[in-house]
């Protein structure tokens, strides 16, 4: 800003503080526009109409050229054909494009063009998910060669920036959770759920009691992972379905309970966004019958410095660093999965642990009651580096003023909805929800014929991102789930729910235009829905689509 | 502080004034009348062990850069480690697009806001299935040895048999990994891990050996080509044959960036593949560069029904010639049937298999043919000089592609002392596997690939003669 600007400023408010008068003004331009039906976006996806590129290029194009041995090595060794045993040789060439370079940059730059990152749209659509914003600057970060081209076997003398970050965020994780002990090797959230479920197989193995107990319980509205993964690990999974107010059913969850019980894989708040003020006393069922107590915190943005699993006596727990603490999603991975656990625990946590000897950080191999290893190497630490950078770019206050926003975001974002025909937020009437909201759009079904796959179909035209709907199975009929984190200012949240009022009111003059959605897309809606049952049909590879369809390619 | 609002950059809400009105709206006094869902009792009431904001970019960046700089990279020094992930060349081309906010930002949006997402993919299992010449790719998870148990509980459900049979110098990291999803054997639904043994001398599979251990009570036989140990698998199509000859399926362990000049598990006759893609244009991050897929002869649907990984197929759209692309078989995974599914999917490496899609796309197969041969080449020739220095000795030679195990024992020297002082020659010596696998002595697994030239190798040669003298 120059100095003759910054003057006009001052002389225009006349000393008085310039932001609260231009925020007051406004907030008031907001509420009116709302009022107006909101403002919505005259969207049209980019639609580059891009062949595949197994279908480009030019035999004897080159994308790159790769180093070749020189004369001197050829010359001392012969020929690479030589040490290929053989009929190990290649027979043909893989049909792989050749391309130039720039016509391959230019085709992924296109397919680029057609997502709609979190970055360009608005994720608040993506409940269950925390789509919040991820700095910039810890991309670079993660992009050095200090981050990027670290060996995982190097001597640790010669990583001992990336176990210092690891360390401290572990420390930090400890303290947001109240656990004792951290792994950062889990390549995922569900990845670090698998691992409380080996984590539990083990303590009972060590105690001799794995034949007695096979158990575990879980909740309908927690993540399918807390279902799917112990049973990957050899459980039985008893899942308790919730009561009328929407938490899990206590007298079922104590009857589900008994001497063969593992433990528990639960969310808090669950997906409905419910916080179960009895939690405690779930635990408290759990350890009266000797079993453990794992809470899954996926989505643990509107808790942050209000409430920690360990207070509510879990023995486990986990955060997403992709979700909660700001790692981006990247089209679905990397990811880091943080477990944490208490001291009775810790002794099963997979190999190595990140440990600090006096001022040096330390691989910890030597752990013989270890469940042994979930990931290869150490994980995926550029998740974690981002996350301390976050954390650290917050601090106490900063991450307890995130839980703040998301819960009040949440709140208003409710508020919106709610006032739209159609939109109904079954259970636990009364009760305010934290971080999300499962709603229900039966009744527009009802009304109109327009369900949620339809909405969330149409809400994309206005380059909002598809709205998540719910896991399976669909115990809220017609749903849909908005995580409005603290990224989002309240004129996103004005857009968002204007989106769906627009749906919504579509669907009452025009449904069949809304069932036809989308219509502003890179493509046109999907036909031949069958290819994704039938073997018939289905082609996994482009090969093979060529060759059950050839007439058509 | 507390005086002041926290206005953060990353949180716009938190000006007064908006926070203000949105409470206006809720007719509430302060965020706290929700937090009263949250009981007295499991209210947390002290302050986070956490430090101070460092708020300004500026001094984050500096602060974190700084203990990023306490590394020592592969760019630094020169990097002859490999054993599982490995320093290959990624082309610029990869970066910039798997660097676009578009993708590092998307998540699980739908088929026609993520199109773009959806046909990478799409075109990744395309081409990874070409250089495979398998049908059918799923959508690649954690790593390879993760893909490797996986593979096992997916052949222990087509076939209704609970053993597996393995090389006894299978990767043991990778072997951990499996194990951990194959459950400890007491339980009931455990997957038995045996071992079949190998040939000291060349490093390939004991075929006299898997014979004799082999019967219908096996659900597969796996083997690694190129093996942990670096040597190339000269016998995968008999070992495919012996495993059909008792009704067990044949699952190969490839690393792909081989797959130019070596036969790839599809011609072998592989009715699985698994392996790992961070040679595909993946940076290594220490490790986080890795990515495992599975792959599978698609000629019986059974193979796709029991694929416990996400599977995409190619679709159509209400305009002639357009394609797009849907999840196939949504009902096996977690995600349609809980407990019910196939093992579990989840976020895991999703941006890797951009990254891969762009690699092979740029790569072509005469690209892949001469990183193939550069590989063999160049770490031929720096087995040659190594073993050709007094006490050091090329073991399991003569067919590998990249890696090989190299023995100090006559140098006196232990590994350990020799990568130590390898340190002081800013190079970073080969994997120690004399702990792994104590029968080859004081042994380090070497590997060279197209990313360091003859100098670079010369260098290394010096180094180590110097060291072991």
């Amino acid at each position: 800003m120059n100095s003759g600007r910054r003057q006009a400023i001052e002389r225009g408010t006349g000393g008085a503080p310039l932001r609260r008068q231009d925020a007051k003004a406004k907030l008031d331009d907001l509420a009116r526009l709302r009022r107006d039906g909101g403002v919505l976006h005259d969207y049209r996806a980019p639609r580059w109409d891009e062949p595949f590129i197994m279908e480009q290029g030019m035999p004897g194009e080159r994308g790159i050229m790769v180093p070749l041995a020189e004369d001197a090595v050829t010359a001392e060794v012969g020929a690479a054909a030589d040490y290929i045993p053989e009929g190990m040789a290649r027979a043909a060439a893989p049909e792989l494009p050749e391309m130039a370079q720039y016509q391959v940059m230019r085709h992924y730059l296109r397919y680029a063009q057609m997502t709609l990152g979190m970055d360009l749209g608005s994720d608040i659509s993506e409940g269950t998910c925390t789509m919040k914003y991820s700095p910039k600057m810890h991309e670079e970060l993660i992009r050095g060669h200090r981050a990027a081209e670290v060996h995982p076997w190097q001597d640790e003398d010669t990583m001992q920036g990336l176990l210092q970050i690891v360390y401290e965020t572990g420390q930090y994780l400890k303290s947001i959770s109240g656990m004792d002990a951290f792994t950062l090797q889990p390549g995922g959230g569900s990845h670090a759920v698998f691992t409380n479920a080996c984590v539990m197989r083990r303590y009972f193995e060590a105690r001799g009691e794995l034949g007695q107990r096979s158990e575990m319980i879980t909740t309908i509205f927690s993540h399918p992972c807390d279902a799917a993964t112990p049973m990957v690990a050899g459980f039985k999974v008893i899942t308790v379905m919730p009561d009328e107010n929407g938490y899990p059913d206590l007298e079922a969850f104590r009857a589900a309970v008994s001497e063969k019980t593992v433990g528990c894989m639960i969310t808090n708040p669950e997906d409905t966004g419910i916080y179960n003020p009895q939690i405690d006393k779930y635990v408290e069922i759990l350890h009266e019958a000797g079993a453990l107590a794992f809470t899954d915190q996926a989505n643990a943005n509107g808790i942050l410095g209000f409430a920690r699993a360990r207070d509510a006596g879990f023995d486990a727990c986990h955060f997403n660093l992709h979700k909660t603490f700001s790692s981006p999603h990247g089209c679905e991975g990397p990811a880091t999965g943080a477990y944490l656990c208490s001291e009775k625990l810790a002794p099963y946590l997979p190999v190595p642990l990140v440990t600090k000897v006096g001022e040096r950080y330390h691989l910890e191999y030597d752990r013989p009651e270890s469940i042994g290893r979930v990931r290869g190497f150490l994980g995926n630490w550029m998740g974690v580096i981002r996350a301390y950078a976050w954390i650290r770019s917050m601090g106490p206050e900063g991450l307890k003023e995130v839980a703040e926003i998301s819960v009040l975001n949440n709140n208003y974002l409710d508020n919106l909805l709610m006032a739209i025909d159609g939109v109904s937020r079954p259970y636990a009437e009364g009760h305010r929800r934290l971080d999300q909201v499962r709603y229900s759009l039966e009744k527009l079904k009802e009304d109109t014929g327009v369900g949620t796959e339809a909405v969330r179909d149409r809400m994309v035209d206005f380059g909002i991102q598809s709205m998540w709907m719910s896991h399976h199975p669909w115990v809220v009929p017609e749903p849909f789930t908005p995580e409005p984190c603290e990224t989002y200012s309240k004129a996103d949240l004005d857009e968002w729910a204007a989106v769906i009022r627009k749906a919504v009111d579509e669907a009452h003059a025009d449904p069949q235009f809304v069932l036809d959605s989308p219509h502003a897309q890179p493509i046109d809606q999907m036909r031949r829905l069958e290819a994704m049952e039938d073997p018939d049909q289905w082609a996994f590879t482009w090969r093979k689509y060529k060759r059950k369809f050839k007439d058509k390619v | 502080m507390a005086d002041k609002p926290f206005v953060h950059p990353y949180i716009p809400n938190s000006v007064p004034e908006t926070k203000q009105a949105m409470l206006d709206e809720l007719g509430l006094s302060s965020v706290e009348e929700i937090y009263a869902e949250i009981p007295d009792r499991l209210r947390f009431k002290g302050t986070l062990d956490i430090p101070p904001a460092i708020l300004s970019e500026r001094q984050l960046r500096k602060h974190v850069q700084g203990l990023l700089d306490k590394n020592t990279s592969s760019v630094d020094f020169l990097n002859f480690c490999g054993a599982g992930c490995w320093q290959h060349h990624v082309p610029s081309v990869v970066d910039e697009i798997i660097n676009r906010a578009e993708f590092v930002s998307a998540y699980c949006g739908g088929d026609y806001s993520d199109l773009g997402k959806y046909l990478s993919r799409y075109e990744f299992n395309s081409m990874l299935g070409e250089l495979l010449d398998l049908d059918g790719v799923a959508n690649p998870i954690y790593d390879w040895g993760d893909v490797a148990g996986r593979s096992f509980r997916m052949a222990r459900r087509i076939t209704g048999r609970d053993k597996v049979l393995v090389p006894a110098h299978m990767s043991p990291m990778r072997l951990m990994e499996a194990r951990t999803l194959c459950q400890p054997e007491s339980m009931a639904n455990s997957t038995k891990i045996r071992f079949y043994e190998w040939d000291r001398e060349t490093g390939m599979a004991d075929l006299e050996d898997l014979k004799a251990k082999l019967d219908d009570s096996y659900a597969a036989v796996y083997w690694e080509s190129p093996g942990y140990l670096g040597t190339i698998e000269a016998h995968g199509a008999e070992i495919v044959k012996l495993a059909h000859s008792v009704g067990a399926l044949a699952i190969a362990g490839v690393d792909p960036i081989t797959l130019g000049v070596l036969a790839p598990p599809g011609q072998i006759g592989a009715d699985i593949a698994c392996g790992d893609i961070q040679p595909l244009g993946m940076h290594m991050h220490a490790g986080g560069g890795c990515s495992g897929f599975i792959a599978f002869r698609d000629d019986d649907p059974v193979f796709a029904q029991e694929c416990p990984l996400e599977l995409y197929t190619c679709m159509e759209t209400a305009t002639p010639g357009q394609y797009a692309v849907g999840e196939a078989l949504p009902d096996r995974t977690s995600y349609g049937a809980r407990d019910q599914g196939k093992d579990w999917v989840g976020t895991a490496s999703g941006l890797w298999t951009i990254a891969a899609a762009v690699y092979m796309a740029l790569m072509g197969p005469q690209g892949f043919r001469e990183v193939g041969e550069t590989c063999i080449t160049r770490s031929h020739y720096a087995a040659k000089k190594l073993g050709e220095l007094p006490g050091v000795e090329i073991k399991l030679s003569p067919s590998f592609f990249k890696e090989f195990v190299v023995n100090f024992d006559g140098t006196g020297k232990s590994v350990a002392e020799v990568n130590k002082a390898l340190l002081g020659h800013q190079i970073f010596g080969g994997k120690d596997v004399s702990a792994e696998f104590p029968e080859l002595g004081q042994s380090a697994l070497y590997c060279v690939t197209e990313y360091y030239d003859q100098a670079d190798i010369d260098a290394l040669a010096r180094a180590v003669k110097e060291v072991t003298a």
